[in-house]
């Protein structure tokens, strides 16, 4: 099993996607000859042709708009928004038409869309190439969020996603992209959208995450372990579909529950899994449900210094871990 | 590139070379539109229809554009003015009118919908919604689509004046004349976008001066002349079946009835306009050439109309007798359920 970052994972899905299914094709922002900002698309303009991986404007609205078009007439398009940031012009193309295409003709019209975006801060992007917008999103029935943490998880998921008759906003945490590698099987397999998975099995407590803090949330876990606290992490993998019975299985095991992303608190997507524990396992909890969050300014600042003081941390988080576990 | 409809009507011969049975079902449908468009407003006053919203005026627009597209075939993306349309497309009066109920089997939107959101992919009638102008980035991807499999269908979009203001506007005919896409964009102008008039909405004096700013044809045709938008529109269709690209169809109509039935035109709009609009009636037109070219006798046009009363009575009876749809089906299609690899 060759081992690759999330990145090279994403790359060889949508390759593999296109070789099987001529109606795949991709569009966005410089996703051509350049191969994406990030280089997600490299070597498929080559091996696929202009027809299939297209510069588009430099226009969000009609990026999504023209791929749901495109999606209803037989094709299975797949849209990059170049930053998560500038989704904002497609947000109504996203809301008010992908997500509600399929309700509001009863059932008569598919949008199978997939959305990436990749997401995130931690790698000097400041106000606009670092926000995370997943709680904008997941409030929307018809919509679904994906939010892939490894090179298994991500591969599998888009070919999921892309075989999906839904819209699927699919965001990949950009310091993911490199930084985080493991093994992919060379043949093909699916992971299908909706499970969570238990990255690591614990009895203390239950922490949720996604995207990149779901890696620092394993690494603070490796050190409460040597002080002798049990943790378990669960990757969320989907935020709508939300997995909520593994959720509150894992509460109802540890009675203890801790809630982790990068897009700041209020409002944000912690509050739902709060909820749901706070509604349907109030009885096995031994401590409240805690939320670590991005602070609740604006957006990430560009100085490392302010930078680092947004990001929780691996430290940051074993912080809280210790607090709850002390319940 | 603007083109005045001058040069378009030198073709010789009344009709476009039209047979007189095609001829005078283009009228056929002119008057059903409009007898079904007058029905929705008695029934709304009468308190059994919650909302109208008129094509009247738009008929003669959309019924030459229709006769020179592919039923079944191409797509189309009209606007809630789109009536007319709809109904050359393949939409049963009875199926309008269960879309006015809001009815269980109102194949727009099972009821989920306000009336004139129409949409049936059987008859390639794409879903819409109300905020304005989404829909023509949606032509632009069908289009986009169609060149990816190297197809020949068009997909044909309409929209009001107002609705060129709209970021969507531009960004999709952007990308339609970047790569050449096989889109026919039709703006209604009828100079009132609810309340606000086209000179608030532009400075340019027709939408169509806007097709040099994307590189295509901006075409400004009087849209109640039904046989001179037929022409614009074949034209254009051609056009685009032989990749040369999008073409922007500006028709200028008139907006007979107040923006829908929550509105009153009457606070905004000049008393003489309202009866100067309703001597610009695209119908009395199209029956009065059809009759000097003896192409209709009066007998013939009291028949046709007639023949639309009944079948408005006959729709409006079918579609009341519907059940509404179930309260248990709020949660159906909220998702669409997964489908066979291929």
């Amino acid at each position: 099993m060759p081992e690759m970052n999330l990145l090279e994972a994403i790359r060889q899905g949508l390759d593999e996607m296109m070789a099987a299914d001529s109606r795949v094709f991709i569009f966005g922002e410089d996703v051509g000859k350049r191969g994406g900002v990030f280089r997600v698309t490299e070597g498929l303009y080559d091996k696929y042709g202009p027809m299939r991986v297209i510069d588009s404007p430099l226009a969000e609205s009609v990026i999504v708009g023209a791929c749901i078009g495109a999606a209803m007439n037989d094709t299975l398009p797949v849209a990059e928004i170049q930053f998560a940031d500038f989704i904002a012009p497609a947000f109504n193309q996203i809301v008010q038409e992908a997500a509600r295409i399929h309700y509001r003709s009863n059932g008569d019209w598919e949008v199978p869309l997939v959305i990436r975006a990749p997401y995130g801060g931690g790698i000097h992007g400041a106000l606009y190439h670092s926000q995370s917008v997943e709680a904008f999103f997941a409030h929307v029935p018809g919509l679904k969020v994906v939010t892939p943490s490894t090179p298994y998880d991500a591969k599998g998921l888009l070919k999921s996603a892309i075989e999906d008759p839904n819209p699927v906003l699919f965001l990949e945490h950009k310091k993911t992209y490199r930084l985080i590698k493991g093994f992919v099987p060379e043949e093909d397999y699916r992971v299908p959208i909706g499970p969570a998975d238990i990255k690591r099995p614990g009895e203390d407590l239950s922490v949720f995450a996604y995207g990149l803090m779901l890696h620092y949330c394993l690494e603070a876990a490796q050190t409460l372990a040597a002080e002798g606290v049990s943790v378990e992490v669960i990757d969320l993998r989907t935020l709508r579909p939300l997995d909520t019975d593994t959720i509150l299985a894992s509460v109802r095991r540890t009675g203890k529950a801790l809630i982790v992303h990068e897009d700041n608190l209020f409002g944000g997507f912690g509050g739902e899994v709060a909820a749901l524990i706070a509604e349907h396992a109030f009885e096995y909890l031994d401590g409240p449900v805690m939320r670590i969050g991005g602070p609740d300014v604006p957006a990430m600042p560009f100085a490392h210094s302010l930078e680092a003081a947004f990001m929780p941390s691996p430290a940051s988080i074993a912080v809280a871990m210790r607090r709850l576990a002390a319940y | 590139m603007t083109v005045s409809i001058n040069e378009i009507s030198a073709s010789p011969g009344f009709g476009h070379d039209l047979p007189a049975h095609t001829l005078r079902d283009m009228l056929r449908y002119m008057m059903l539109a409009r007898a079904l468009d007058e029905r929705m407003w008695v029934l709304n006053r009468a308190g059994k229809a919650p909302f109208v919203i008129s094509c009247q005026g738009h008929e003669a627009a959309q019924v030459g554009a229709a006769f020179a597209l592919s039923r079944g075939k191409d797509f189309i993306l009209p606007y809630y003015r789109g009536l007319a349309m709809v109904l050359v497309m393949g939409m049963t009066p009875t199926e309008v009118m269960l879309g006015l109920f809001a009815r269980a089997t109102d194949p727009s939107s099972g009821g989920r919908q306000m009336p004139a959101h129409y949409g049936c992919r059987r008859l390639k009638i794409v879903t819409q919604s109300s905020p304005v102008g989404t829909q023509i980035a949606h032509a632009a991807g069908i289009g986009l689509a169609e060149k990816i499999k190297g197809g020949d269908a068009v997909a044909w979009v309409s929209f009001g004046e107002g609705t060129t203001s709209q970021g969507d506007f531009h960004e999709a005919l952007n990308l339609a004349a970047v790569h050449r896409l096989p889109v026919i964009f039709q703006c209604e102008n009828n100079e009132y976008a609810i309340s606000v008039h086209q000179r608030q909405q532009m400075a340019v004096a027709s939408v169509a001066d806007r097709g040099v700013a994307y590189g295509i044809p901006g075409i400004s045709v009087d849209g109640t002349d039904v046989l001179a938008v037929y022409e614009v529109t074949r034209r254009a269709v051609e056009r685009a079946r032989r990749g040369d690209g999008p073409t922007l169809i500006e028709a200028r109509v008139v907006r007979m009835t107040a923006h829908s039935s929550d509105d009153n035109d009457r606070t905004y709009r000049p008393p003489h306009e309202i009866t100067l609009v309703r001597h610009q009636d695209p119908i009395v037109r199209f029956v009065a050439q059809l009759r000097e070219h003896g192409i209709l006798s009066e007998a013939e046009e009291q028949a046709m109309r007639a023949e639309v009363a009944a079948i408005v009575d006959q729709a409006t009876e079918e579609a009341e007798r519907a059940p509404m749809p179930e309260p248990e089906t709020l949660y159906d299609h909220v998702y669409a359920p997964p489908r066979p690899r291929r």
